[in-house]
């Protein structure tokens, strides 16, 4: 891998999942990439395909019902896709780690947080129990727990919820990941906790030159910490650029869309909301065309029939609509 | 712990110079008066030898008012007793101590006749559309339930004539009553959960985080249908929300509760423009900002920490252990609310 090649490559990546009621694309084509010591922002709303997107790149789709019909991953030189199940286990956790959104159910409730934070260090790096309990220790410092050595001895329910994600963020942290991909990491925590939460992984970040692929329908949150931000609907990145850029002139009408909606701190008080109008698609049932076009206000009988690519609309900018919109 | 002295709220405080709802009329009321409010959970521990080991001060001595058309929004983290401040109000929870009154009449300890006409008055919408809608009914009867209940209605025409109107006023069709709460999205839900909180034409509800559960481009959604509902039927909100933006641009005043207690209580031009309590301001510093370039030039000073267990909680204020600008005194005196502009109400040490 040369300096100058993304550390991920997701190309056309499209993972279906085949229920009862039919196909659903859950993931439609997506391509992106991530360089070293990058924060990568993946915003939309539930259902939207973000999640599907992240554990398709650790091969952690449940199949059946799911499973990656078309694409390339390329981590590190390599393609994820063509790798054994053995060679995958080796690399999640290890190179690639993932922080979930509910701590609670991401910890084994009968193991002890020093245990299940030494674990990963066991199983990748051969270190001895004792010296991966130590190390286990020192992480926990590391992200800032107060008394390591006694809360190591702690079981997760002795945690208060910024607690056990801190204690997640030490699991994925242990094996010096060159890739970490958190999934709502603070969705269910404070915003004092969040704060102090993703200033810690910013900081791991910019120490250690690992790349973050950050999850989050916050778009407060990806305008803090994303450099460059990727907003997916309906199981498809419809616009992707610059943080300034896509903040500063949003050209996807159901970006423009969110922007809107959401209160801000520094908005004129007597400002009403701009709501989107409409629900999110059902993902078994997509409108033809543009997935977004029932919802659009800038909507033509092109965006019916046509679905749009992306496209490029300014300096590293992509949107994928048919109507040139300008806000 | 020492008794901390009630609030010194002034209800004649003059509103800011905006128009804010219910500003308009002269010698506003108050509809809701909270004096001294105490919730207290007990905690105990074994199971053979059940002993009483403590109380969780979950409520802790506040007063508040809330005025005839207008939204208080009540902030704070999770553990802050948000929640349990709002049930305590409507006798969900029946508080341990303290007064509420609602149109000049104590309401605690409520029965009978006179419970059943003030649940008329006073309604709640909640967090969760999903575990707050009966899975087995029929929407429109979910809706309508309540006029059965109070007897509001004659007849089924008249039963049916309402749901619909109910419907309507939430922005569904009514020929959705025939279907289960599964069939609708979250959005929609919360829509229902409204429309029953309307059927009995309350004057007064609480929404507990009515729109947390609920993507992004439905909030905004939900948040209008909120505001046009006071607007068109002159109600009177506490809302409760841990969203800063959210509650900043729903509400007339803001209050701010941490451990229990309320640290600050204001307009909202004056808790967002000049935050005065330091939990206030770091609670703002965290709220990110939807706009990278000002997020680069604010001000990130953060708090360090998280909210104690209200099973024991740190002495004086309790805000000490986190606090940037805490002193001695802040470790072994609890601060007294002081008013310090018209209306605006801060229990801190900085400004004694």
């Amino acid at each position: 891998m040369t300096d100058s090649e993304p550390l991920l490559q997701v190309t056309d990546l499209t993972t279906h999942f085949f229920t009862e009621d039919g196909v659903v694309r859950s993931v439609d084509g997506v391509s992106f990439d991530v360089n070293k010591g990058e924060v990568l922002g993946l915003v939309g709303e539930s259902g939207s395909g973000k999640s599907v997107t992240a554990l398709s790149m650790l091969r952690l789709i449940p199949s059946p019902p799911g499973r990656i019909v078309a694409g390339e991953i390329r981590f590190d030189g390599r393609d994820l896709l063509a790798l054994t199940e053995d060679e995958m286990r080796e690399l999640r956790g290890n190179e690639i780690a993932m922080i979930f959104q509910e701590p609670m159910t991401s910890l084994n409730p009968v193991l002890t947080i020093g245990r299940q934070v030494a674990e990963p260090l066991e199983v990748h790096q051969n270190l001895p129990v004792k010296h991966a309990l130590a190390r286990a220790v020192e992480l926990l410092g590391e992200v800032n727990i107060a008394d390591p050595a006694i809360r190591a001895q702690a079981y997760p329910h002795e945690f208060s919820g910024g607690m056990r994600q801190r204690a997640m963020i030490a699991m994925g942290m242990g094996c010096d990941p060159m890739l970490m991909i958190a999934d709502e990491p603070t969705t269910a925590l404070d915003v004092t906790v969040q704060t102090q939460l993703l200033d810690l992984l910013q900081d791991l970040t910019r120490d250690s030159d690992m790349a973050l692929i950050l999850i989050t329908h916050n778009l407060g949150v990806v305008a803090r910490y994303a450099d460059r931000v990727n907003v997916m609907y309906a199981g498809k990145i419809v616009e992707k650029g610059p943080a300034d850029a896509i903040y500063d002139a949003p050209r996807h009408p159901y970006t423009i869309g969110l922007m809107a909606s959401v209160p801000q701190l520094d908005q004129d008080l007597k400002q009403r909301l701009v709501p989107i109008k409409g629900q999110p698609p059902d993902m078994s049932n997509l409108p033809s065309g543009c997935a977004f076009h029932p919802r659009c206000p800038y909507a033509t009988d092109q965006c019916r029939s046509e679905t749009p690519v992306l496209e490029s609309v300014g300096q590293g900018h992509e949107a994928a609509c048919w109507v040139d919109v300008r806000v | 712990m020492r008794p901390r002295a009630g609030w010194t709220f002034v209800s004649e405080a003059p509103f800011s110079d905006e128009k804010l709802p219910g500003a308009d009329v002269a010698g506003i009321k108050n509809l809701v008066e909270v004096t001294d409010l105490t919730v207290r959970f007990p905690v105990y521990k074994g199971i053979v030898f059940r002993q009483r080991v403590g109380d969780i001060n979950a409520v802790n001595g506040v007063s508040f008012t809330i005025r005839e058309g207008e939204t208080l929004g009540l902030v704070g983290e999770s553990g802050s007793g948000k929640t349990t401040t709002g049930q305590a109000i409507l006798q969900i929870i029946p508080p341990t101590a303290g007064r509420v009154s609602f149109e000049g009449r104590d309401i605690v300890g409520i029965v009978g006749a006179d419970e059943r006409h003030l649940r008329r008055d006073m309604q709640m919408i909640f967090q969760d559309p999903f575990s707050s809608l009966n899975p087995r009914m029929r929407v429109g009867n979910i809706i309508g339930e309540p006029l059965v209940v109070h007897g509001l209605v004659d007849g089924r025409e008249a039963y049916r004539e309402r749901v619909a109107e109910l419907l309507d006023m939430v922005g569904l069709s009514a020929a959705m009553a025939d279907r289960y709460a599964h069939e609708f999205s979250g959005g929609q839900r919360q829509r229902i959960g409204i429309a029953r909180a309307l059927a009995l034409q309350p004057k007064f509800i609480v929404c507990d985080e009515p729109v947390s559960a609920l993507d992004v481009s439905i909030q905004a959604q939900i948040i209008n249908l909120i505001e046009d509902l006071q607007t068109d039927h002159g109600l009177t909100y506490l809302f409760i929300a841990h969203d800063l933006s959210v509650v900043r641009h729903i509400s007339t005043r803001v209050a701010v509760m941490y451990l229990g207690e309320i640290v600050e209580l204001a307009d909202r031009i004056s808790i967002y423009r000049n935050p005065q309590h330091p939990y206030t301001q770091a609670l703002l510093a965290a709220v990110p900002v939807p706009n990278p370039k000002l997020e680069r030039a604010r001000d990130h000073s953060k708090i360090q920490g998280e909210i104690p267990s209200p099973l024991n909680p740190p002495s004086g204020c309790h805000f000490h252990p986190r606090c940037p600008h805490a002193s001695e005194v802040c470790r072994e005196q609890a601060p007294q609310a002081r008013e310090i502009a018209a209306g605006h109400v801060v229990a801190c040490h900085l400004y004694d």
